[in-house]
């Protein structure tokens, strides 16, 4: 499995994105948000950042770049993309996830260690959050609906979610499931020395889905 | 034939120093030529009261890659990388507008470490406020917090670590120092000298506007006061994306080897970055304003050589290689212009086009203005104030309780979730985890612990003890994580230089500074300084903020500063002898007064190496240096992180003629509260004054002893959010 991770003028976890990539896969290089080619990675990593500075609202620019043109591709092709913080904004904002974020019921950033819980296997992991715009929603019938397909791919656990997200959503997968959006980092959980590695298990379930798709 | 021509005191030049002015140029001086001499010869660019005191403090070092007069200081941190850092003040844009002066003391800290090649790792921050009850200064609080962290959570730079303190004298006039440091393979590195005479000068990054015009001068070089609100548009604007994209561009720029020189353009904009690399350089420069990209057409020439608008560089490139660098600023979507020249004339010359509007020698500009003796003389008694907060008679459960809730004391997670501490994937320690902050350096093996500090209200008490305290505080919190100090920086934030008292404790202050320097033998590698902090009120408490950098070989073994096990023994180590003079608790009964007892600076260093070796060995499960409330807040500290209770009992001070209640709430230097095995703690020489374990915290002090339940002690500490 080779990943590619996006780069928008902003990003800011590239580079940790990167890192995970090359400790939970086989190997992963940085894709320049203007290229239209993916150079024949295998899956997509969408990281984390404020591209385009996110003055208009957060990933409401990068869904127009050539390099989104060619996630949205890849993504009807089955291949797998994983959107993380920012880039679950991109993908909502490029339609390719349901549902948006919003700003934090606070209204402050926050940085913090959470747990989420896997809603297949009910896995609780511990990996750190960090957003001022992870509120996630979604109106009330749609959010049956995913509930329904079994699109909801991450809770936060009891007292974990500070954001305020409806029913404690902390990530999303589409109707094919080749395509997962998350607010917490799992690129900054692959490192007992740095925190948990609880993320690994987010980057292979996110290869996983990709490929039985 | 300065009567009549108050245009030059208005700009903050006195009589004499205009008249030099005339001197060295040999007539008057036009408008753009003042405008520039006024922001060169202000205290902020020209520290012409200060210059001569900081001559004393030792800047050499084996580990020194670069020292004081380069955009940062750097030291060698192995297999060919140095660690840069600096700290810079944008106290008085933060008294006037706390969320941008805050956001742009961030992004100006930033360019000066990525100035020198280095790529930023970290940001740290030292914040001042009045006390929390006052209105103000919640929202300068709430402010400057969510400015640091606007612009270091967008532009991707963890925030690691800082300190805040509240107290009466900041009230009018808050201090906010951000810090960063930056990684550099050292043979990429650049300095800021121009070089090479007909090279091309090119500004890069954001255009030119209006905002923080006279920023230098007017704000940061003198007193606040009345009208501050008038001021509002000498407070820049931030736009971390702007400078993401610039940081990116100027670091690819870099590795190519396509820039001479690069400077950037902070307080006093075009006119010091051009005046000072041609200074250093030893050349002249020809900028002309016409070719400056504007966000409004009719700027005038003054303005554009002074605007501080933000997110901008300059840089030296041979011509031949002008179209490549353009390009790839083309690439990064950030701007670029070639706006001047190098020249051999010893002349900084403003054109506009043709039109010759300012010539002045860089010698006369950068290096000319007078530097001034200070006239220090020691305050016959305490100038600062003393308001009693806590109830008369009280008992020691409920002083520990009051200083826990001390907003100075209590848990600051409130601030520090608000920054991104992560991004980077360097961080070992995150905030409230160790003393200092840990980040790996993977490149250069190891990894390095960095920390902060600056108790303003012990440097009011006795400037030279303080400064003193302030710099072995940073070496006893690297101590904590195992790291052996390489190089400090500082940042002197004291009041009006010009007033004896003001001179007395800068005098007294880099006095102590440069005596805990030497003792210690850290190298100072860079530092700031902001003088005038202070309104008609008086003085802020002389505040010099010291970090250093220090490193450790292997992180994995970093302890943390909780208690880690129920059962451990909890041990006291060097020669802590605490006195209520300058406590928290000293503050809280209002009986705050002039004078500490003076450091054993050499004692406090070998107890720092004994617990940074164990540490470093791996045999210690936590170390918390001692600070503020003293022993009996560094333990509940240690017991709350650990949620665990614990036993202890310090009787054993009473050796060191410590009374019970200065045992338990006394401050002072050279304390570090261990815990870990028995057996260790004893071979290592610590006092064992307790246990880890069960649900209170417990401290026998003879009849001041305390018994108070974990849970309350947790409440307290952790009550900030409830009082914003």
């Amino acid at each position: 499995m080779i990943w590619g991770v996006l780069q928008f003028p902003g990003s800011c976890d590239e580079r940790d994105a990167l890192r995970a990539c090359e400790i939970a896969g086989e190997g992963a290089r940085l894709v320049w948000h203007e290229s239209r080619d993916l150079d024949g990675v295998d899956g997509i990593v969408i990281p984390g950042g404020f591209s385009y500075g996110d003055y208009l609202r957060a990933g409401a620019i990068a869904r127009f770049s050539p390099a989104m043109e060619a996630v949205a591709e890849a993504a009807a092709g089955g291949a797998p993309v994983l959107g993380i913080c920012n880039g679950f904004q991109v993908l909502c904002e490029a339609g390719l996830l349901p549902g948006a974020l919003l700003r934090n019921v606070e209204l402050r950033f926050i940085c913090r260690q959470a747990d989420i819980v896997e809603e297949r296997s009910g896995e609780t992991l511990s990996i750190p959050m960090k957003h001022g715009e992870g509120r996630y929603y979604a109106p009330d019938e749609l959010l049956e609906e995913m509930e329904a397909r079994g699109q909801v791919a991450y809770r936060y656990a009891e007292g974990h979610n500070s954001n305020g997200s409806v029913r404690d959503i902390a990530g999303v997968r589409n109707e094919a499931g080749n395509v997962l959006g998350l607010m917490p980092h799992p690129e900054h959980a692959v490192d007992p020395l740095t925190g948990s590695t609880d993320g690994i298990k987010v980057f292979e379930a996110a290869a996983a889905a990709g490929t039985l798709a | 034939m300065t009567v009549g021509a108050p245009k030059h005191r208005e700009l903050g030049l006195t009589d004499s120093e205009y008249e030099l002015i005339v001197e060295k140029l040999g007539r008057e001086p036009g408008d753009v030529e003042l405008a520039m001499f006024s922001l060169l010869w202000s205290e902020h660019c020209a520290y012409k009261h200060s210059r001569k005191l900081l001559r004393q403090l030792p800047t050499e070092g084996e580990r020194v890659v670069m020292g004081p007069g380069e955009n940062a200081g750097a030291v060698d941190v192995g297999n060919g990388y140095a660690v840069a850092f600096k700290v810079e003040s944008h106290n008085h844009p933060s008294a006037v507008e706390p969320f941008e002066g805050a956001a742009t003391g961030v992004g100006g800290i930033l360019r000066d470490v990525f100035a020198i090649g280095a790529r930023p790792i970290a940001i740290l921050d030292s914040l001042r406020f009045g006390e929390l009850d006052s209105v103000r200064s919640r929202h300068l609080l709430d402010g400057a917090v969510r400015g640091i962290g606007h612009y270091g959570n967008s532009i991707g730079v963890p925030t690691v670590g800082g300190e805040i303190y509240f107290e009466e004298p900041y009230e009018h006039n808050c201090l906010v120092n951000a810090m960063c440091l930056g990684l550099a393979k050292t043979s990429e590195m650049v300095r800021a000298a121009a070089a090479g005479v007909g090279n091309a000068v090119v500004l890069m990054g954001a255009s030119t506007g209006r905002d923080g015009i006279g920023g230098a001068s007017v704000l940061a070089s003198a007193e606040l006061g009345e009208g501050d609100e008038a001021k509002r548009p000498t407070v820049q604007i931030g736009d971390p994306f702007e400078e993401s994209k610039l940081l990116e561009c100027c670091l690819e720029l870099l590795e190519k080897g396509l820039l001479v020189s690069l400077q950037d353009l902070g307080a006093a904009g075009l006119t010091s970055s051009a005046g000072e690399m041609a200074s250093a350089g030893g050349v002249g420069i020809d900028i002309d304003v016409a070719e400056v990209p504007l966000r409004e057409a009719d700027m005038e020439p003054f303005e554009i050589m002074v605007s501080e608008s933000q997110e901008r560089m300059l840089a030296v490139v041979e011509p031949a290689r002008v179209e490549e660098v353009r390009a790839i600023c083309e690439k990064w979507q950030t701007g670029s212009a070639r706006i001047g020249v190098v020249t051999d004339s010893g002349l900084v010359r403003v054109l506009r086009g043709e039109e010759v509007c300012g010539e002045m020698p860089v010698e006369a500009l950068v290096d000319g203005c007078p530097l001034y003796d200070l006239e220090p003389s020691e305050p016959e008694s305490w100038i600062y104030g003393n308001r009693a907060t806590l109830r008369e008679g009280a008992g020691p459960e409920e002083e520990l309780l009051a200083l826990l809730s001390s907003p100075n004391v209590a848990s600051k997670r409130w601030a520090f979730e608000q920054y991104d501490s992560l991004v980077g994937s360097r961080t070992v320690r995150r905030p409230g985890q160790a003393d200092a902050a840990v980040l790996q350096l993977p490149e250069a093996g190891g990894a390095i612990g960095v920390s902060i500090d600056g108790n303003g209200r012990r440097v009011a008490c006795d400037p030279y003890a303080g400064t003193i305290e302030a710099v072995l505080e940073c070496a006893q919190n690297l101590a904590c994580v195992g790291a052996e100090p390489l190089g400090l920086t500082n940042c002197l934030n004291f009041g009006n230089p010009e007033k004896p008292a003001g001179a007395w404790q800068v005098d007294r202050a880099v006095s102590g500074l440069a005596a805990a320097c030497r003792a210690l033998g850290v190298p100072v590698v860079g530092g700031n300084v902001s003088l005038y902090n202070e309104g008609p009120e008086g003085p802020i408490y002389p505040t010099p903020v010291v970090a250093m950098v220090g490193e450790l070989p292997d992180p994995a073994r970093v302890a943390g500063s909780a208690f880690a096990k129920e059962g451990d023994a909890i041990g006291l180590i060097g020669p802590f002898a605490p006195v209520l003079a300058g406590s928290e608790l000293a503050k809280q009964r209002g009986q705050l007064d002039a004078g500490l007892p003076e450091p054993d600076i050499a004692a406090v260093t070998a107890a720092c190496a004994i617990v940074r070796d164990a540490v470093r060995a791996g045999r210690l499960a936590s170390a918390h240096d001692v600070s503020d409330g003293g022993l009996a807040c560094a333990l509940a500290e240690c017991a709350i992180g650990g949620g665990t209770g614990c036993e202890a009992n310090v009787e054993h001070l009473r050796e060191r003629g410590c009374q019970p209640e200065e045992a338990l709430f006394g401050e002072g230097t050279g304390g570090f509260v261990v815990s870990g095995d028995r057996a260790t703690l004893e071979e290592l020489g610590a006092v064992l004054i307790g246990t880890v374990g069960g649900e209170k915290i417990e401290i026998g002090a003879g009849d001041r002893s305390l018994s108070v339940p974990l849970d309350a002690a947790a409440e307290a500490w952790l009550s900030l959010p409830s009082r914003l």
